[in-house]
C-alpha cells in the first residue's frame, strides 16, 4: 500500500503508531487471558489428560510391572518366578502402608473378584519375611490361592498397569474390550443411556420454555410500556434468585406432604398425595421455572424490534389471524427463539444441582454420575472421560451458538 | 391494552384474551414458587408445608424461631461470613481483570478479537459440573484446594466473562477520540482512566461486578469440590441441609436471600435506567 501523498518516514510513522496501539489492546487483555489460562484453561486440560492418564497402579507395583514388560501376556504361560517374587515383596510393602486395599480396587475394575483375592493374599504374604519372599514368594504366592495360577488375571495387572489408557472412554461409552482386544458392546448400557437421557431432558426444557415463555415474551413485548417494565421485575426477579432458594421451592412444592399434595387434598381433587418428588417429572419442571427466564429475555427483545405493521398489514390484505401468525410473524421472531432454546438446552444439559436434589434416580442426568464418580466411587479417571465427551457436546452446542447467534451479542438482564 | 379495536372479531378477541391469560398464568408460575416459601419460613412446626393453623391464620402457627436459629447456628453464621468475603475478593478480582480486558477487546486492532472473546467467555458455558472436576485435579496439584484462594480464584474465574459482557456492551458506541483528546491535552493514562473512560462505562462495570458477585455467591458445585469445611458458603450449606435433614432453616434462609436478590434486582434497574439515560445524552 502505496500512498504518493505521504513520504517514506510517514508511512513508517503511521505503520509505528498501528502497532503500538495493538500492543496497548493486547497489553489490556493479557492480563486476563493469562489469569483464565490458569484458573481455568488448565483445570480443563488436566480433566482432559485424567481422562486417559492413569499412573496409579504404576505408582502402586512399579518393579512387577517394570519385570513383566519382559512377559508377553499373549502367550498361555504365566510370568516368571522371579517376577512372582518381585510381586509377592511388592504386596507385602502395600499392606504395611496399608495401600493393598487400592491396588485391590484397581485391579478389580478389569478383573472382577480380584478385590477379595488380592486383600486375603497381601494379608498372607505380609506375614512372610521379606527376604524369604524374594526366593519363595511365587511358591507362596501360587498356594495362597489357584485364581493366581491364572494367566487372565495377570493380564489384567499389566493391563492396569499401564500409565496412559483408552479404556476410560470405552467404558464412558459402554464399550469394552473382549479377552482378545476386540472392542465390543458392553451387555448392559449405563452411560449412552444417560447420555441420551440427559439429551431427552434438555430437550423437554427447551420445547417447554419455548411453549410457555412465548406468550408471555408477546404479551411483555405489546404492553404498553410501563406495564411492560413492571412486569418485566416478575421475570427478573426469578432469574436473580439463587438457584438454590428455587430448587428449595419445588421441594416444598412437590414433596409428598408438600403445598400441591395439600393443597390438592383440601379441596377433594385426590384422595392420595401423588408421589412427585425425586422423579423425572420435578427435574423438568424445576428447571424449566429456573431456565425460563434464559427463553424470555432473548425472545422479548426480538419481539420489541418487530414492527406491528407487518401483521397489521397481513391482516388488512385478507390473511385469517393465526396462518397471518404463523407465516409473517413466527418467522420474524426465529432469532430469539433460537437464541433462548440454544442458551436454555447448553444450560441445561450439564445441570448438577437441581437433578441432585429433587431427580431421584429417575431425574438423573450425566452431570450426576459424573459427581458420583469423582466423590463416591473415586474413579476419577471415568469420571474425567464421561467429563471430557460432555464438554465435546458443549463445546459443539457453543460453537453452534456462536454461528447462529454470535457470542458477542449475548445480553445480560 | 384494555381495549380491542373496533374491527376485531369475538374470535379474535378471544383469541388475544387467551393470549393474555395464558402470559399471566406464566408469570405466576414464575413467581408463586418464590412467594411460596416465605410464608413458609414463618411456620411454628418443622414441617415444608402450610399447617393447619397457617391457614386458619392463627397467630400461634407463625412464629421467628427458624430465624433465631440461623442467628444461633455457628455453621450458619461461618457460611454467611464466607459467602460475602470470598463473593467480595472474587468479585474485586474478576471487575478488575474484566473491565480491563473488555477495554483492550473492544479496539478495532485486537487481533483474534473473535477467538479470544470466546475463550474469555467458555467460563459461563462450560458445565459447572466438568469446571469443579478440572479445578480439583489441577488446584490439589497446586495445594490451593481447601483454601479461601482456591474458592476464590475459582469464583473469580466464572465471573470475568459476565464483567466483560456488561463492560463490553457499555463500551459500545464509547468514543474513543475522547482518551485521544485527554491524551493529546496532556493527561496521564492512569488519569484518563478513572476521569474520562470510567464515568462513562460505570453502570456497566458495576451491573457486571453485580453479575460476578451473584455467581459466586450462588455457586455451589465447585465450593462443594473446592471446598474445605473452613469455607463452607450459604448454598453449600443449603444444599447439604436440603439433602440431609430439611429443616424450615433453609426457608427462613432462602426468604432471606429473596430479599437480597430484589434488591439486587433494584439496582440493578436503577444502573440500567441510568446507563440508557446516558446513551440517550450522549447521542
Amino acid at each position: 500500500m502505496s500512498n504518493p501523498e505521504l513520504t517514506p518516514d510517514e508511512i513508517e510513522q503511521a505503520d509505528r503508531n498501528r502497532r503500538r496501539s495493538k500492543l496497548l489492546a493486547i497489553m489490556f487483555v493479557v492480563p486476563l487471558l493469562l489469569f483464565i489460562f490458569v484458573t481455568f484453561v488448565a483445570p480443563i486440560g488436566t480433566m482432559l489428560y485424567r481422562s486417559f492418564y492413569h499412573p496409579t497402579v504404576s505408582e502402586l507395583i512399579p518393579n512387577t510391572l517394570e519385570a513383566l514388560d519382559d512377559w508377553s501376556e499373549e502367550g498361555s504361560d504365566l510370568p516368571p518366578t522371579p517376577t512372582l517374587n518381585i510381586f509377592a515383596v511388592e504386596l507385602k510393602t502395600l499392606f504395611e502402608e496399608r495401600l493393598s486395599g487400592k491396588l485391590a480396587e484397581e485391579i478389580n475394575r478389569s478383573y472382577p473378584g480380584a478385590s477379595s483375592l488380592i486383600k486375603s493374599t497381601a494379608r498372607k504374604v505380609s506375614r512372610a519375611d521379606t527376604a524369604e519372599l524374594e526366593t519363595a514368594g511365587a511358591a507362596l504366592l501360587l498356594d495362597s490361592h489357584p485364581k493366581w495360577q491364572q494367566v487372565e488375571l495377570w493380564r489384567s495387572i499389566k493391563k492396569a498397569g499401564s500409565v496412559f489408557t483408552a479404556d476410560y472412554y470405552l467404558t464412558a461409552l459402554d464399550l469394552e474390550r473382549d479377552p482378545s482386544g476386540e472392542i465390543v458392546q458392553r451387555g448392559t448400557r449405563i452411560y449412552l443411556d444417560l447420555y441420551w437421557k440427559s439429551l431427552k431432558i434438555a430437550f423437554y426444557i427447551t420445547v417447554l420454555t419455548a411453549i410457555i415463555g412465548f406468550p408471555l415474551a408477546w404479551y411483555l413485548a405489546n404492553a404498553p410500556t410501563r406495564v411492560a417494565n413492571t412486569l418485566m421485575i416478575f421475570v427478573l426477579l426469578p432469574f436473580w434468585t439463587s438457584l438454590l432458594v428455587r430448587t428449595t421451592s419445588w421441594i416444598a412444592l412437590l414433596q409428598t406432604n408438600g403445598v400441591v399434595n395439600s393443597t390438592l387434598q383440601a379441596l377433594h381433587i385426590i384422595s392420595s398425595p401423588l408421589e412427585m418428588m425425586y422423579t423425572q417429572f420435578a427435574t423438568v419442571i424445576a428447571m424449566t421455572h429456573i431456565l425460563l427466564p434464559f427463553m424470555i429475555l432473548p425472545l422479548y427483545s426480538v419481539m420489541k424490534g418487530i414492527d406491528p405493521s407487518y401483521f397489521r398489514a397481513a391482516l388488512s390484505l385478507g390473511a385469517k389471524p393465526i396462518p397471518a401468525f404463523i407465516r409473517i410473524y413466527m418467522p420474524m421472531t426465529v432469532p430469539g427463539l433460537s437464541a433462548g432454546a440454544l442458551l436454555v438446552f447448553i444450560i441445561s444439559i450439564g445441570y448438577y444441582i437441581t437433578p441432585a436434589l429433587v431427580g431421584g434416580t429417575e431425574g438423573q442426568m450425566i452431570s450426576n454420575l459424573i459427581a458420583f464418580h469423582m466423590q463416591s466411587s473415586n474413579n476419577w479417571e471415568l469420571a474425567a472421560a464421561l467429563g471430557s465427551l460432555l464438554l465435546l457436546l458443549i463445546t459443539l452446542l457453543y460453537w453452534l451458538y456462536d454461528r447462529l447467534v454470535g457470542i458477542s451479542n449475548l445480553k445480560l438482564g | 391494552m384494555a381495549q380491542f379495536p373496533r374491527y376485531f372479531t369475538i374470535w379474535q378477541k378471544l383469541g388475544l384474551s387467551g393470549v393474555k391469560l395464558t402470559a399471566w398464568l406464566v408469570l405466576l408460575f414464575l413467581m408463586a414458587p418464590i412467594l411460596v416459601i416465605i410464608p413458609l419460613s414463618f411456620n411454628a412446626e418443622p414441617y415444608f408445608t402450610f399447617t393447619e393453623g397457617m391457614v386458619a391464620l392463627d397467630p400461634d402457627a407463625y412464629s421467628l424461631k427458624w430465624y433465631r436459629e440461623i442467628l444461633s447456628e455457628e455453621k450458619w453464621l461461618l457460611a454467611i461470613k464466607n459467602s460475602f468475603y470470598i463473593g467480595i475478593m472474587a468479585t474485586i478480582v474478576a471487575t478488575i481483570l474484566g473491565t480491563t480486558a473488555a477495554i483492550g477487546l473492544t479496539r478495532s486492532d485486537m487481533p483474534f478479537q473473535r477467538m479470544i472473546m470466546a475463550l474469555l467467555l467458555s467460563p459461563m458455558i462450560v458445565p459447572l459440573i466438568i469446571t469443579a472436576a478440572g479445578m480439583f485435579f489441577f488446584y490439589t496439584q497446586l495445594d490451593i484446594a481447601g483454601s479461601y484462594i482456591g474458592v476464590i480464584l475459582a469464583h473469580a474465574a466464572l465471573g470475568t466473562p459476565f464483567v466483560v459482557i456488561t463492560v463490553n456492551a457499555a463500551l459500545a458506541g464509547f468514543d474513543y477520540s475522547l482518551v485521544r483528546a485527554s491524551l493529546g491535552m496532556g493527561a496521564k493514562p492512569v488519569y484518563t482512566f478513572f476521569k474520562v473512560i470510567m464515568p462513562l462505562i460505570r453502570p456497566g462495570v458495576i451491573s457486571g461486578a453485580l453479575f460476578a458477585f451473584v455467581t459466586s455467591f450462588d455457586e455451589v458445585i465447585v465450593v462443594l469440590f473446592l471446598a474445605g469445611p473452613e469455607q463452607r458458603t450459604i448454598p453449600r450449606q443449603m444444599f447439604s441441609g436440603l439433602r440431609e435433614e430439611i429443616n424450615p432453616t433453609i426457608l427462613a434462609v432462602a426468604t432471606l436471600l429473596v430479599i437480597l436478590s430484589g434488591l439486587l434486582l433494584l439496582t440493578m434497574e436503577y444502573l440500567r435506567a441510568r446507563s440508557e439515560r446516558l446513551r440517550s445524552a450522549a447521542v
